[in-house]
């Protein structure tokens, strides 16, 4: 019976033995479970963390990227407005230099538009009114056998009222000479009733050969004086007027010659008859 | 296409300024010699601006702005006076009788058009 009681006692202490180990195993589980947890959670902060930082680092290249973008786009937009600047302001270069050849075709298809010398001359006054804004000037001849510059016409001053000049005589007769132009010093606002000093002298010249020469005395009061098309102008004036006056005279004197000789023709034709 | 009236006794400066409005604004341009060459063009077409010098012979630009403004059937057609005559008291005069602007000669192509297209409407 005693045996059976401490078999009894021996096996409880058994149980009790495994229930403990059973019981410090369920402990351990409990802390490994705990402690994995715990790991896990650690991994999935450093995981979500790691994720985000990579975002932001992603971002933060993208900023770079997009920041520089911005950058080069601003500099683009500064070298097409820059562009845009110069075609602009080219533009008006060329339609002022359209304008300018306008005006200079205009003059020449006018004084090339007849052979009648008051026309031509009329032509001439007319660009140096219109075009250049001359209110007082006078147009001058040269006489081949005189060599003296005779005035022809005039705008604001009395043809009659204006002096003839010798071959290098003053302004005038140098410019006749020089075959140059003569523009003075101070020409805005100023005028000059002395036709010895004009305040512009531009020679008329077929080649090298001076025909006469155009005195200006005054501009208009709202002419702020000489621009390149004025200069552009007077080059034109200074060849083609020539050319135009020079063929209008010619013409002139062979139509009044072919006259004479038509007139002479006809007083032989009749003689013969008497 | 705008029709555009050129009233100028110089054949150059009515060939320059044509020239510029056909060139530049592809207006329909008419020329008249005086201000009576231009009474006749006006009573046969329709412009919608005027053009006009002041000196010239027959008839001179200011009457001519005066007779535009008095008749009813052109009273509201802009005139522009292109002269040679720069001085403030000209301008205000021919402003005083009817004129919309003032276009003291030698003429800026560029200046031109930009007062032609103002009162085109442009």
């Amino acid at each position: 019976m005693v045996e059976k009681e401490k078999n009894i006692l021996k096996k409880a202490e058994e149980f009790l033995q495994i229930f403990k180990k059973g019981e410090e195993f369920t402990t351990e589980l409990l802390k490994e479970n705990e402690r994995l947890r715990y790991k896990i959670a650690q991994l999935e902060e450093t995981l979500r963390k790691s994720s985000e930082q990579s975002r932001m680092k992603l971002y933060e290249e993208r900023i770079t990227a997009l920041e520089q973008e911005n950058i080069e786009l601003l500099e683009r937009f500064k070298q097409v407005e820059e562009e845009n600047k110069d075609f602009a302001s080219k533009y008006v270069e060329v339609e002022e230099e359209n304008n300018n050849l306008a005006n200079l075709y205009v003059a020449s298809y006018q004084l090339h538009s007849t052979l009648d010398f008051d026309e031509v001359l009329r032509i001439v006054q007319e660009i140096v009114i219109n075009l250049i804004g001359a209110e007082r000037f006078s147009i001058m001849l040269m006489d081949d056998k005189t060599n003296e510059l005779i005035p022809v016409a005039a705008e604001g001053v009395y043809v009659n009222d204006l002096p003839s000049f010798k071959l290098g005589e003053g302004i005038v007769g140098g410019v006749a000479r020089e075959g140059e132009s003569y523009f003075a010093q101070d020409i805005v606002g100023h005028s000059t009733d002395d036709y010895t000093l004009p305040l512009v002298c531009i020679p008329l010249k077929i080649k090298e050969h001076v025909i006469g020469i155009i005195a200006i005395y005054s501009l208009f009061t709202q002419k702020r004086g000489f621009s390149n098309i004025d200069y552009e102008l007077f080059n034109l004036l200074a060849g083609h007027a020539a050319t135009a006056i020079f063929s209008s005279k010619l013409y002139t004197q062979s139509e009044r010659k072919l006259t004479t000789i038509q007139s002479f023709l006809e007083l032989l034709k009749e003689k013969p008859r008497r | 296409m705008p029709n555009i009236l050129v009233v100028e006794d110089s054949p150059t400066m009515r060939q320059l300024v044509s020239f510029a409005l056909k060139r530049i604004q592809g207006s329909n341009v008419t020329e008249a010699i005086d201000g009576v060459d231009a009474l006749k063009k006006l009573s046969s077409e329709r412009f919608d601006l005027i053009l006009a010098d002041i000196n010239m012979p027959v008839m001179d630009g200011l009457k001519l702005v005066s007779l535009v403004r008095n008749d009813p059937n052109y009273k509201d057609i802009p005139i522009i006076i292109i002269t040679t005559e720069g001085a403030e008291e000209d301008k205000k005069r021919a402003l005083s009788i009817g004129a919309n602007a003032y276009l003291p000669k030698p003429i800026q192509t560029q200046e031109l058009i930009r007062l032609v297209n103002q009162f085109l409407g442009k």
